[in-house]
């Protein structure tokens, strides 16, 4: 963004004493048909245009960045699918790799749409779409992950190692001794 | 936490269906194992005289084992266990090269090749009657032509071939109910005489033809004292007989076919006599021995009425046989206790004053008094006479005794071991020192630079050797400290003479021993005998200072109601620490799970009158025995009546003396079985120090049931009544076998089951939720394996995830009895070939490792079967998660892998007992197994998952992580040097 500010003028000293002469710079009158006043206002507009057309760029690009998870998505999909539902190496493998990167793309959202922030872009709509697409994508994988047992969902994940109850009675005896 | 257990379990589940067993190489053999070998108490010894038997001797013993022995040694040249109820009679050396036997209340006979034991015949008489067996083996036997052994057992006196053990004539003597006391021939004639008595007053004499056993004379007398029974043959035509009450002699002469009587009593012969007499079964030409009940005394027979007392010798003493020595002279040995010592004499029968060996030995003060001595005789260079003597002690174990030293000794107590138990040994002291380091740090490179050798085949066959001799007498295995992984401990063993050995896990070496007959004989208690072991005190957190003990129960008499008594015994250095005489009697020791603040165990001792004594008496014990005493109850099993009462226990006893530590019982129910369908068969329980890892057990779908986890769970067997005998007895329709599970609190029938057509003996076999009983079915004529599983169905509807994750749940709140859970079984039968002596289960320290059954087989090994094929829940057809689980599908018998058998190639004789021990190391039970022989070794039944192999080479490892981190260094500089050299050009 800076160089458009570069290009705007914002403010000018005229050193020439002959102010009645605004057309000339330096006692050489500008040639015919020339106006420079014009010329002047024309380049203001074309520096307007060009600033909405980057903003306009900026946050096609921000939607771009945004819609990037989708085609991860489908891939990780096309990898589970592949991987089977039996907890194997590659299995596992995908399964973290599915949920880590969604994860990591989380963690660095801000940075991702700092070049595309302008005062004139939104990109709160595909900083939340990126959002969405990426819990989407962990999702999938904590999906995945159910998929292959590895949830502790059931009741068996939390009494499995269960120490047996206390009992309260005790018997003893049996056969005397002969 | 669950998820790394799920892909544990995983990974566990894919290596389990690889390997089904754990079997050893080769060269693995010995590692973790040791065999050792024994023969029980010796009954009878024959040493063989002709040139290449003379370094042995033969014996019979208690066990039911003939074997020959090594004389310089004691080592087993062979040995053969026979049959459980085939006990041997009566042996004998026939030929000078054949070992025959008389066995099984004298209806076999067999010979056995001496030098390698092979048997050489055998045959069998029909016995009608019941009686004493007598084997009469010629002395003048020809090697050219046949000659005959003569046999009486059973009303019969038999003719048998020396060649094939046919039988030559038999003549029947019942029909006279002539019992035979002896037979005879004297040289050079063909005239058998056999003498005997008709009833209790009637002596006969018989003289047969012994080429066909045909009676040639028949002589009866009788005498109006009566006879006891009892007759020592004193010469060819003389018997000393005792009479009916025992008090006198009678000498009997039948010279010629007149039998002459002459009584004389014992109380003429010898003074102070009173009480019984006795024969000794001992052989001597005109003397007998006669034992009363202070003494033994040698008479001589001069005439039908002269006796002489030559000799007498106070108990305890012991006289052998007589050894010919040439024609006309004859040697006996006596051997009698001076004090510590033993004193050893051999006299010669001419010269009794005088005798031609006396030698006093020391002799081990555990080993108890002389019971049995038999002498043989060498000829010295300077070709004198020298005897040497097996003597039997009271412990059971075995000595030569050779010019006044024990040359060796057995300890052949350990063939009869009736119970055990296991103590941890001393924790390892600081400050070992740096010299020993040393060496050992030069050792375990040498060695280990050696086993690198043996891993990348290197090695040459010297090498491999010196391997394997290291692997084997690995001293880490033998020390005398605790090791981390638990596998060193003390196995400490009670034998029925009454003997507490402590044997090391390493090696099976005796660390020490006690003999408690004569360390508790005294005039109130005559005859001492110890019954059971328990664990008295184990510290493991408080008195760290005292050593474990062990507390032995025993009984001053072989009846019920006989006094008992109570030892405790230091585990580490087997001394008694404690001694107590009780004034009650013992019929049931009952082991609390409690434990006094000194780490001492609480145990109640059930009295004849059914009174409970509580032990350590101390105050402190009575204090937290009261607290705990409304929950304590006790069973008892009445295998006679067929019924099982259950009791608790209430403060004071109808005694004289007011006793805090007596408590009564209360009868609070009882179980009946009908007697005239139902008999106790068998009974077993959860050991009480099983450790179970956890309650619920996952099954498929991640579903989760919840185990049935009792102590007092107890289970019994009735079998018919008419199905009580052997298999075979009965036909299928009159053969049912009940199963029971019981609980021993409230006696509540958790679960009953009936096998139509099933028969004993029952095996059984109860941990964690479940019971596996081995059985006969008749219908299907193979033995069956059944299984029970007992799950708790009141805890099934717990599966709300979220209150699980937040504890709210009453899982873990402890359950009574009396709250009646409602309960639900899984069960399932089947096939397994062999018969069962004897079964456990593995055991570990925290009960997470999979179980393994131990089954005893016929051929005396120890087959290891996994639970996972005595799984209620197999099925035919099973789903995939079924699979997952590592359920097996259903096949109709158990699978035997000849790789299973923990025993490898070795056999326990005689196997009675098997023994799990957790080791620290979850993955690994010690398993001891004890009958004849004794076997220890260790076993993982799902593999050593916790620790590297011990022939994992370090050195192979260190060597790779050098050799990478040198690569790195390498390739490093390499790389840093290439990188100059591209800037540069």
């Amino acid at each position: 963004m800076e160089k458009g500010k570069g290009l705007a003028r914002k403010w000018a000293v005229e050193f020439a004493e002959n102010t009645s002469s605004s057309s000339s710079y330096s006692g050489v009158p500008d040639p015919l048909g020339f106006n420079r006043s014009s010329q002047d206002l024309d380049d203001a507009n074309g520096g307007r245009q060009k600033k909405d057309a980057e903003a306009a760029w900026k946050s096609q690009k921000a939607w771009e960045v945004a819609q990037a998870p989708l085609k991860n998505l489908l891939m990780m999909g096309f990898m589970m699918w592949m991987a089977g539902s039996t907890v194997h190496l590659f299995s596992i493998g995908i399964t973290f790799s599915a949920l880590w990167q969604p994860i990591s793309a989380l963690q660095g959202v801000g940075k991702v749409f700092e070049p595309y922030k302008d005062s004139r872009v939104d990109i709160l709509a595909p900083k939340l779409l990126f959002i969405a697409l990426n819990l989407a994508g962990l999702a999938l994988g904590v999906w995945k992950l159910n998929t292959l047992g590895l949830l502790p969902t059931h009741a068996s994940d939390w009494v499995s190692s269960l120490a047996p109850a206390q009992e309260v009675e005790f018997s003893g005896g049996g056969l005397p001794i002969h | 936490m669950a998820m790394a257990v799920r892909v544990c379990l995983g990974f566990l589940i894919v290596l389990l269906y690889s390997n089904f067993s754990t079997a050893l190489y080769e060269d693995q053999v010995g590692l973790a194992d040791w065999h050792q070998k024994y023969i029980g108490k010796v009954k009878q010894a024959v040493f063989p005289t002709q040139k290449s038997g003379r370094r042995r001797v033969v014996v019979s013993t208690e066990e039911n084992v003939i074997a020959s022995l090594d004389l310089r040694r004691g080592d087993i040249f062979w040995r053969h266990v026979l049959g459980k109820d085939d006990h041997v009679d009566q042996i004998d050396i026939a030929l000078g090269k054949y070992f025959i036997t008389l066995s099984s209340e004298g209806s076999i006979l067999r010979a056995w090749n001496l030098p390698d034991g092979q048997m050489m015949w055998e045959s069998a008489f029909y016995v009608s009657t019941p009686s004493k067996s007598l084997l009469y083996v010629p002395a003048n036997i020809n090697l050219g032509k046949e000659n005959w052994f003569l046999v009486f057992s059973g009303g019969w006196l038999h003719a048998v071939s020396s060649i094939d053990g046919e039988i030559v004539w038999k003549k029947e003597f019942a029909i006279d109910s002539l019992e035979i006391k002896q037979v005879f021939q004297p040289p050079e004639s063909d005239i058998i005489y056999a003498v005997g008595f008709v009833g209790s007053s009637q002596f006969s004499v018989c003289e047969l033809s012994s080429k066909s056993g045909e009676v040639l004379k028949h002589n009866t007398a009788s005498f109006p004292g009566g006879f006891c029974g009892e007759a020592s043959l004193v010469s060819s035509d003389m018997l000393v007989a005792l009479d009916a009450t025992r008090s006198a002699l009678i000498a009997i002469s039948f010279q010629s076919g007149i039998i002459n009587f002459h009584q004389t009593y014992i109380s003429d012969l010898v003074q102070d006599f009173s009480g019984m007499a006795a024969l000794l079964p001992v052989k001597f030409t005109g003397i007998f021995a006669m034992k009363t009940v202070s003494s033994i005394y040698l008479v001589r027979v001069k005439g039908v009425s002269e006796l002489e007392v030559l000799e007498k010798f106070n108990h305890p003493a012991s006289v052998s046989d007589a050894l010919t020595l040439s024609e006309e002279q004859q040697a006996f040995g006596i051997v009698q206790h001076v004090e510590t010592k033993i004193d050893f004499r051999v006299k010669l029968d001419k010269d009794l004053r005088n005798g031609v060996l006396k030698e006093t030995i020391e002799m081990d003060p555990q080993r108890g008094h002389v019971q049995k001595v038999f002498i043989s005789n060498y000829v010295r260079t300077d070709k004198s006479h020298g005897f040497r003597a097996l003597i039997v002690m009271e412990d059971h174990s075995l000595s030569l005794v050779q010019q006044g030293v024990v040359v060796w000794s057995r300890e052949d107590g350990l063939a009869s071991i009736i119970d055990s138990t296991t103590s941890e040994l001393p924790v390892e002291k600081e400050g070992v020192s740096v010299a020993e380091v040393e060496h050992n740090l030069f050792e375990w490179l040498k060695g280990h630079a050696l086993k690198l050798k043996g891993t990348l085949l290197l090695a040459s066959p010297d090498e491999i050797a010196a391997i394997q001799a290291m692997r084997l007498k690995n001293s880490e295995r033998n020390k005398m400290t605790r090791d981390h992984n638990g596998f060193r401990k003390l196995i400490i063993v009670l034998t029925r003479a009454g003997k507490l050995l402590a044997l090391h896990t390493g090696d099976g070496r005796i660390i020490w021993s006690l003999f408690f007959p004569s360390l508790h004989r005294s005039e109130a208690c005559e005859h001492p005998s110890a019954l059971n072991i328990y664990q008295w005190q184990v510290p493991h957190h408080h008195a760290m200072h005292e050593n474990p003990s062990v507390l032995v129960v025993g009984r001053c008499g072989p009846s019920h109601d006989a006094l008992g008594f109570f030892s405790v015994v230091d585990s580490y250095t087997g001394k008694e620490r404690n001694s107590l005489k009780l004034a009650h009697s013992i019929i049931q020791v009952i082991p609390l799970p409690l434990t006094d603040s000194t780490e001492q165990r609480l145990h109640l001792i059930i009295d004849a009158n059914l009174q409970a004594h509580l032990y350590p008496r101390t105050r402190d014990s009575v204090n937290i025995f009261l607290r705990e005493m409304s929950n304590i109850y006790r069973h008892s099993i009445e295998v006679g009546k067929d019924m099982i009462r259950g009791y608790s226990l209430q403060s004071g006893c109808n005694l004289d003396v007011a006793d805090e530590y007596c408590f009564n019982t209360k009868e609070l129910w009882s179980i009946v079985f009908p007697s005239e369908s139902e008999k106790i068969a068998t009974t077993a329980t959860r050991k009480i120090n099983e450790v179970v890892h956890t309650q619920a057990k996952v099954i498929a779908d991640q579903d989760v049931m919840y185990k049935y986890v009792s102590r007092n769970i107890l289970f019994v067997a009735t079998v018919a009544p008419k199905a009580a005998g052997e298999i075979g007895s009965v036909t299928p329709e009159e053969a049912w076998l009940v199963a029971y599970l019981i609980d021993a609190v409230t006696g509540r029938i958790l679960h009953r089951v009936t096998h139509h057509g099933a028969q004993g003996p029952i095996h059984a076999v109860v941990s964690e939720n479940w019971v596996v009983y081995h059985y006969f079915n008749l219908r299907a004529h193979r033995y069956e394996m059944s299984v029970i599983e007992i799950y708790d169905r009141s805890r099934a509807d717990n599966k709300d995830v979220w209150k699980l994750v937040l504890g709210k749940h009453n899982l873990t709140s402890p359950v009574s009895s009396y709250s009646r859970p409602d309960v639900m079984v899984k069960s399932q039968s089947y096939f397994f070939t062999h018969s069962v002596k004897a079964m456990a289960v593995t055991a570990t320290a925290k009960g997470i490792t999979s179980k393994q059954l131990l089954i005893g087989t016929i051929g005396d090994q120890v087959l290891a079967l996994d639970k996972r094929f005595l799984d209620p829940r197999r099925n035919v057809t099973l789903t995939q998660s079924e699979k997952e689980e590592g359920i097996i599908p259903l096949t109709d018998s158990l699978p035997i892998i000849p790789q299973a058998y923990v025993t490898h190639a070795l056999q326990v004789e005689g196997l009675r007992g098997i023994v799990t021990i957790p080791a620290r190391l979850e993955s690994t039970t010690l398993v001891f197994s004890y009958g004849v022989d004794i076997f220890f070794t260790r076993i993982a039944p799902s593999r050593t998952y916790d620790s590297l192999t011990e022939d994992f080479s370090y050195a192979l490892l260190l060597i790779t992580i050098v050799a990478l981190v040198a690569a790195i260094f390498a390739t490093w500089i390499l790389s840093e040097k290439k990188e100059l050299r591209e800037k540069w050009r």
